[in-house]
């Protein structure tokens, strides 16, 4: 049997298996059936329920304008797939195909699709983390409890955490006239992401808006009544605060620990794989049947010098889910890479927020157009005198420009004035604080002696923090 | 030029015999995506440089950045938002929003429907009896009229009068010093200044006396922005006048046409009025009511594809080009309302997007769904119709049917 044929009998009659039922597993199911994929396809997810939209779970939801219920993902296909609820992966076997369930179950495969993605990081102590009123966000569920206590009109809220998910929440405090205060390890809001001019804007914006904004600051403790609620955070600083409700959005964890014996590249950066979306073994090797998508992948960019690089992005699950399901049932010559520069949105305080490109890769920024105490404008970012990034304030329809920039290399700061150049348009270092998790250690070792045996082993981690 | 030299590609299409059917000719002028002309301008026409264009914040759509003067550009007061740049066109086109669309005024249009359906029926039911029906003077051209005379509060009496004003003024937006005679440029100009005046005299009572209408609200709401002057609420009046007069009837016009044009589609329409949605998007890609952007101005060097386009060039966008690229849609000249991905440049893109996008839409679903209803077997009287003159907003000037 040739290629071609041993191809189309698995589009006609092949058996898929997508782990991870959310925006990533269903959009790759649709464009799978999209792709003339006729044969059985099994979904399986750890929630129940079918798959759910999440940007709007600290926004729309948290006003009370949507209910958490109502966020189911809209179908564009029937996918015609058996869906395994409830019930969490636990192991994935390469040598003889199968997916083990929690449940025990096995699911045979032939080719696999990976899309477990990220659950909310919780709060450190597990006591604490238990209280009534300390919050993640991350479900369905955590979005429905937390609207409830906002909804009853708390005497303050703690944010614990000002990336992207705890400025939305505190803005949405804000609207709602309920006190909030954000404490933030860094110097300012949004900095990690966007770097410390963009985070002194964010920080102006919180001030602005009555947020008590505490930066350079950590949260010690969590300190809970006698009824088990949580009334008091105590910081770093020797500093308390009362509060009823505390969110912790301290980001989140990839759900790779079921892949730990599975002999692939998956670790606390995602699974590794190639622009195809095809995953990596442990050495490095690329599998022929196991594919990964969505906040769980870690893709090689070339335009950012093939950094493998994980993004909890909407827009970069669906394109990664496109890629990898076109792949799946493509030959060789015909397979597509993911290429797209990463775009990601967030509204807060009345400001649309919008980047395109990956603003962590550069050493410089600079406000090209607008009006920076406004808050309208596009700053681009740069790295070695080329443009790799742009973030914008109430501005976004100029982004697809600096995409072009970014995929066209093209120098930084970027020469020609605009209409709307402000007057001290200067390059400032774009400074982000210290790569601190980069330090978390070896996750392998080599093994053997020559090409038959040289082998990679992952290390357990034992050390801890 | 010797005699025998042929014109151009753009020339030929801007000869009114190109009129009936420009897109052999869009088909030639993409051969060349970014083409210098003679006179020093550019014409961009494939959809990725077209898009790439219309993002880019080099482009000016103010004429005063243009390094030699458009013939037109003299006399006017101030320019409406869509002759200007950021930031003052993004103040301008937020205040004007704040009354038309979200966040602040997110049901507007969608409220309009029932008086849209009922404007749309009673030019319907004065069909009965006519032999011959014109598409154009007896329905696509008085439906939007009134309702952007209702919506701004301007007289739908004084139609007649602004009419001529607003024909000269479209008349000269196309004037070329060259092959038009001066005194079309002037007969705009004037036209310019009466409407201005009409407008100013409409808005002054306002002030004190303000009814539910887009020019009170204008002279009396104030938002994060301040207040627009007498004159900005003018310029903004004056362009949605306009624009509701002259985009509307060629987008009804041209969708009633190319029904006619594919019987099958039409009787689809009748069996399925939900169709009218997408079959209206193809129709903006397909014949749209814009066929080109005919004066935006390089405001710095502007690279497109491979070409430096120098700074103060005027840049023509021919968007109509654009929507037919076979780069950008498979097989592009075939009308298939059921077609994925129509991002088409029917209302252009970027921040000058159509403002009246919304409205146009709704306008044009009702309109083609209640005639395709309501018509009995309606039939061409003739194919191609006759056109108007303008290549810029291309429609027919009539469209005459018969039906059974």
């Amino acid at each position: 049997m040739s290629s071609a044929d041993t191809l189309q009998a698995f589009k006609r009659d092949g058996r898929i298996v997508v782990v991870g039922a959310s925006l990533a597993g269903l959009r790759a199911a649709e464009a799978l059936r999209g792709e003339g994929f006729t044969g059985s396809l099994t979904m399986i997810g750890d929630e129940l329920g079918e798959p759910y939209d999440r940007p709007p779970l600290s926004k729309q939801v948290l006003t009370g304008w949507v209910s958490a219920g109502d966020t189911a993902l809209p179908r564009r296909r029937d996918i015609d797939a058996e869906w395994l609820l409830g019930v969490p992966a636990d192991g994935l076997d390469l040598a003889t195909n199968r997916v083990h369930l929690a449940d025990d179950r096995e699911v045979p495969f032939d080719r696999v699709l990976i899309s477990t993605g990220v659950r909310a990081r919780p709060w450190f102590v597990e006591t604490e983390a238990a209280l009534d009123g300390v919050f993640v966000v991350r479900t369905r569920e955590d979005a429905d409890g937390l609207q409830r206590a906002v909804a009853a009109g708390p005497s303050r809220v703690l944010v614990i955490g000002a990336g992207f998910t705890g400025s939305e929440i505190a803005s949405i405090c804000r609207e709602r006239d309920i006190p909030v205060t954000v404490a933030e390890l860094g110097p300012a809001p949004l900095v990690g992401a966007l770097g410390a001019m963009i985070g002194e804007v964010a920080a102006d914006m919180q001030r602005a808006h009555g947020v008590d904004l505490r930066c350079d600051v950590k949260v010690t403790r969590l300190e809970g009544d006698a009824q088990g609620r949580f009334r008091r955070a105590h910081f770093s600083d020797g500093s308390t605060l009362d509060a009823d409700v505390a969110v912790v959005a301290l980001g989140g964890i990839r759900n790779t620990e079921w892949l730990r014996d599975s002999g692939l590249a998956a670790g606390v950066w995602g699974i590794a794989c190639d622009t195809g979306c095809r995953a990596l073994d442990l050495n490095g090797l690329i599998t022929d049947d196991i594919f990964v998508a969505g906040d769980v992948a870690r893709c090689p960019n070339p335009i950012y010098e093939y950094r493998l690089i994980s993004l909890e992005h909407w827009a970069n699950a669906v394109e990664q889910a496109e890629v990898a399901a076109h792949n799946m049932v493509s030959a060789q010559a015909d397979r597509w890479p993911h290429l797209s520069i990463p775009t990601f949105w967030s509204i807060q305080f009345g400001v649309n927020i919008k980047s395109v490109g990956v603003p962590t890769f550069a050493d410089e920024v600079v406000v090209t157009q607008g009006s920076v105490p406004d808050h309208r404008f596009v700053a681009a970012y740069g790295y070695q005198g080329r443009v790799t990034a742009a973030v914008s304030f109430n501005n976004a329809k100029w982004l697809d420009h600096y995409r072009q920039l970014i995929e066209t290399a093209a120098p930084f700061p970027p020469p020609c004035p605009t209409p709307d150049e402000p007057a001290d348009a200067k390059p400032v270092p774009v400074d982000f604080p210290g790569p601190t998790l980069l330090a978390q250690g070896a996750t392998v070792v080599v093994t053997g002696h020559d090409p038959s045996e040289r082998r990679v082993t992952s290390v357990r981690q034992n050390r801890r923090r | 030029m010797t005699t025998t030299e042929t014109p151009d590609t753009l020339h030929r299409i801007l000869d009114y015999s190109a009129r009936a059917d420009p897109y052999p000719l869009y088909a030639e002028l993409r051969e060349t995506p970014v083409a210098l002309q003679e006179d020093g301008s550019y014409v961009i026409s494939t959809y990725r440089e077209l898009m790439g264009i219309l993002h880019d914040p080099h482009l000016s759509s103010d004429v005063r950045n243009l390094s030699r003067p458009m013939p037109a550009a003299g006399g006017r007061a101030t320019p409406s938002f869509i002759n200007i740049d950021p930031p003052e066109h993004d103040r301008m086109r937020r205040l004007a929003m704040r009354h038309f669309g979200p966040p602040h005024t997110p049901g507007l249009v969608n409220s309009m429907r029932p008086d849209l359906t009922a404007t749309v029926s009673s030019l319907i039911d004065d069909f009965a009896g006519k032999q011959q029906i014109d598409i154009v003077d007896d329905f696509a051209y008085p439906f939007p009229v009134t309702v952007i005379c209702h919506l701004l509060g301007v007289p739908r009496g004084d139609e007649a009068q602004f009419h001529v004003w607003v024909n000269a003024i479209i008349d000269s937006l196309d004037y070329n010093p060259k092959t038009d005679p001066k005194e079309k440029l002037d007969n705009g100009l004037q036209a310019g200044k009466d409407l201005h005046q009409y407008l100013g005299g409409l808005l002054e009572p306002r002030h004190d006396r303000p009814g539910d209408d887009l020019l009170s609200r204008l002279a009396t709401d104030d938002g994060p922005d301040g207040r627009m002057t007498d004159e900005e609420i003018i310029s903004t009046a004056n362009l949605l006048l306009i624009a509701g007069h002259e985009t509307t009837v060629n987008l009804i016009t041209n969708g009633m046409l190319t029904l006619l044009r594919h019987p099958q589609v039409l009787q689809r329409l009748r069996d399925e009025p939900d169709l009218v949605v997408p079959l209206v998007e193809e129709l903006l890609r397909y014949e749209p009511p814009v066929h080109m952007i005919p004066w935006r101005a390089a405001y710095s060097d502007i690279t497109v594809g491979d070409t430096v386009i120098p700074k103060g060039s005027q840049i023509m966008l021919m968007l109509a080009s654009g929507s037919r690229d076979p780069d950008r849609f498979d097989d592009p000249d075939r009308f298939d309302p059921d077609r994925q991905d129509n991002q088409h440049l029917g209302f252009g893109s970027g921040i000058h997007l159509c403002f009246g996008g919304p409205m146009a839409r709704l306008e044009t679903q009702i309109a083609l769904n209640e005639l395709v209803r309501r018509l009995d077997n309606p039939r061409l009287v003739a194919d191609p119709p006759p056109y108007r003159p303008s290549p810029v907003l291309r429609g027919p000037i009539h469209l005459h049917i018969e039906q059974s």
